[in-house]
């Protein structure tokens, strides 16, 4: 029996949704828009109209290149990791070894821990001397190492933070995925006499393609949105060396209160994102295989 | 019909009078105060509003927890923005210049008018109330003041071969003692360094002003528009950072403010430059010998203040002042200024506290209480401009650059000189 669609109905269903997602998405982002065209305003004058000048700031900035630098390092290095380790998690985790139940409590304990207990977690890890990654090199006789106060490694040390928080939930994603591959794939293949690497790279991850376009999405989205780590540990020091986009953009509006280079800001944030989301999405699209 | 709603409407009006007449007099006081150092803050602030509370019946007030210094700022600037401004809160003392900016405080001086209000005032060390002044006004009331001070661990320097009665007093005796201070294990790694100095963050910042007062110059001048960083005085301080990862004495980058305390504890170093406010903590963890004395100086002894002072916010109600005011006297009373002292380590920032029962057999007790206090005529205010979050970041960038990476001092130093100069000309 085919009802008939109410149109009436699902156009007033569909207001409250939709004036959500323009109050929470379209309207901030275009008032950032809007806001960068003007300069701050302070007890001595109001806020004046400058239009582009801000943007010319933004061109100026030399702390900004260093962050945009930052932030491709740090996408580079903790998406192809993160999605490489959830999915050997999820082979391990899935496979027919002995205590699979504890080793995806251990590999999902991190992402269900608040990224600022994470944090403190990985602070008392970090800590020179006293931490326990420094006893540990102290075991092998090898000299203590500064995670959290050398500028070349503060990132990386950054990067090890999100990867441990994050590579659990795409092993969950993957585990899913695993165990929806059809049987009879992998008993075609063994009877063709494929060994079980051949499985894992003719069959399996194929079949994984549109699950790691979703994990690659919510990668690049983290890596551009967590940044609680950054604060509690770092703040983006030293000497700018962990400074994301995102922090950046906290520190200019919430610590230097310069509300209008904030908004710059947001508004190229946005951009970027944009882009990357376009491009992720067509190029990877093309070389899915949805069943 | 008519008549009910008559009738209500009269029971409706009287009521509301009633209520306005009783609570003429109340005020619901809304306070944020930060904690900064290792210390029983919190409950001992809550202890010391209580007490207030009770003596003052009529009025309510919510003591707020609201995290380090900059976070507080941050709520409290952004309640203010929004339109509900703290009535009263704690924050830096060299915040000053950006709420005056951002005009969100009133000074305490067109609040406190009486003669007694006066009295108080002037009742402070001249050392914490110079930060507290503005064209002419007294915008705020020191609280939580301190000096950062030299703990060393006596039993070290004994193992050492040093006497624990001359702690070093320039920075050459610092490298040299610091070096003799440092013990490695059988693998050549070191296990205890000679000292260490805070060199990241605001924290960094500040430990490195009192490197600079103890050359001879400043790092900012009391017009709020001036920094001085590309000075000689700086630039031997940088030098003397990084002489003393060069040389062994201590730990080569970056070196945090919060485990700091907990490192020395612990015996990773012999001694330790924080703020006096951990004096409290320390003592009670130390499970050895310990003392403390004057930073190690360059030319002579110098140090920086730091702290929190009492803020009366803007817009807010004729009696709700006068308990905010009230209220901050009672807080910065001798008795009260004693408990927070003693809890604490902070320095009570006025001389009749001191003079207290309590205080008097504390410093019995303890004599390395009165160390910051001896320290405070040889302290300057801490670094302060306009636009001071921006400002002092460039300065942070500049050690942080030189400590934790390869940058060359003096080009730092330079840089970080350039960008102020440009915030700041603005306000000139």
């Amino acid at each position: 029996m085919n009802l008939r669609l109410n149109w009436k109905l699902c156009t007033i269903l569909l207001i409250l949704p939709c004036s959500f997602l323009i109050a929470f998405t379209h309207y901030p982002a275009v008032q950032a828009l809007l806001n960068s065209f003007w300069n701050n305003a302070s007890s001595r004058r109001p806020s004046k109209f400058i239009g582009l000048k801000n943007y010319e700031a933004l061109i100026q900035d030399d702390k900004l290149i260093q962050v945009l630098l930052n932030s491709t390092f740090y996408a580079i290095g903790t998406i192809p990791i993160a999605i490489i380790l959830a999915i050997v998690m999820a082979l391990l985790v899935n496979s027919r070894l002995p205590a699979t139940a504890l080793m995806r409590l251990s590999f999902f304990m991190p992402t269900m821990l608040p990224m600022v207990a994470v944090a403190n977690i990985w602070l008392f890890f970090y800590a020179p001397g006293i931490g326990l990654t420094s006893q540990i090199l102290s075991i092998f006789g090898i000299p203590p190492i500064n995670f959290l106060g050398d500028t070349d490694i503060s990132l990386i040390s950054m990067m090890i933070v999100a990867i441990w928080k994050e590579a659990g939930l795409f092993m969950i994603f993957y585990l899913a995925a695993l165990q929806s591959v059809p049987q009879h794939l992998k008993d075609a293949a063994k009877l063709e006499g494929a060994g079980s690497i051949r499985i894992i790279f003719d069959i399996i991850l194929p079949l994984l393609k549109p699950t790691t376009i979703f994990v690659a999405v919510n990668a690049l989205i983290n890596a551009f949105r967590m940044i609680d780590h950054i604060i509690v540990m770092t703040r983006g020091g030293p000497n700018n060396s962990s400074a994301l986009l995102l922090y950046y953009i906290f520190d200019v509006t919430f610590g230097h209160r310069d509300f209008a280079y904030g908004a710059t800001l947001t508004v190229l944030m946005v951009l970027i994102l944009g882009v990357m989301a376009t491009v992720q999405f067509w190029f990877l699209d093309r070389k899915a295989h949805y069943q | 019909m008519r008549m009910m709603f008559k009738r209500i409407l009269a029971s409706v009006v009287g009521a509301s009078l009633a209520a306005v007449a009783t609570s003429v007099q109340a005020a619901d006081l809304e306070f944020y105060f930060p904690v900064g150092v290792n210390a029983p803050a919190v409950a001992t602030i809550e202890k010391l509003t209580n007490a207030w509370a009770q003596k003052n019946p009529q009025h309510t007030v919510k003591a707020i927890y609201a995290g380090n210094y900059e976070e507080t700022t941050l709520k409290a600037l952004t309640a203010a923005q929004a339109g509900k401004p703290p009535q009263v809160a704690v924050l830096l003392a060299i915040d000053l210049f950006t709420l005056i900016e951002e005009d969100v405080i009133q000074p305490i001086s067109d609040i406190a008018k009486s003669s007694s209000d006066k009295e108080w005032i002037s009742s402070f060390y001249d050392g914490f109330m110079v930060d507290t002044r503005f064209e002419g006004k007294t915008y705020s009331i020191p609280f939580q003041r301190s000096t950062p001070i030299f703990y060393y661990n006596v039993e070290a320097f004994r193992e050492a071969g040093l006497d624990p009665k001359s702690p070093p007093k320039t920075w050459d005796e610092m490298v040299e003692m610091g070096k003799k201070l440092t013990v490695k294990d059988s693998n050549g790694n070191v296990t205890r360094w000679g000292t260490r100095i805070p060199s990241l963050g605001l924290a960094g910042a500040w430990l490195f002003g009192g490197l600079v007062v103890s050359k001879g110059d400043v790092l900012s001048t009391e017009t709020g528009t001036e920094a001085r960083f590309d000075t000689p005085a700086a630039l031997e301080s940088l030098k003397f950072l990084k002489r003393l990862a060069a040389e062994g004495a201590m730990a080569p980058g970056g070196i945090t403010w919060g485990d700091t305390p907990k490192a020395f504890l612990e015996g990773q170093t012999a001694s330790i430059w924080t703020s006096t406010g951990n004096l409290a903590f320390i003592n009670s963890n130390a499970n050895f010998e310990w003392d403390v004395s004057f930073l190690p100086g360059g030319d002579g002894p110098g140090a920086p203040t730091g702290g929190g002072n009492f803020y009366i916010f803007k817009g807010i109600s004729e009696e709700e002042q006068e308990a905010a005011l009230d209220f901050v006297r009672f807080m910065t009373s001798p008795e009260s200024a004693a408990i927070w002292s003693i809890a604490t380590g902070y320095v009570a920032p006025r001389a009749d506290a001191w003079e207290t029962p309590e205080m008097k057999s504390y410093s019995a007790n303890l004599p390395q209480a009165l160390v910051a206090l001896d320290q405070l005529p040889y302290a300057y205010r801490e670094f302060a401009t306009f636009q001071r979050s921006k400002v002092t970041q460039f300065l942070v960038d500049a050690i942080e650059g030189v400590v934790a990476g390869d940058a060359d001092p003096k080009e730092a130093l330079k840089d970080a000189q350039d960008k102020a100069n440009d915030v700041l000309d603005e306000y000139k």
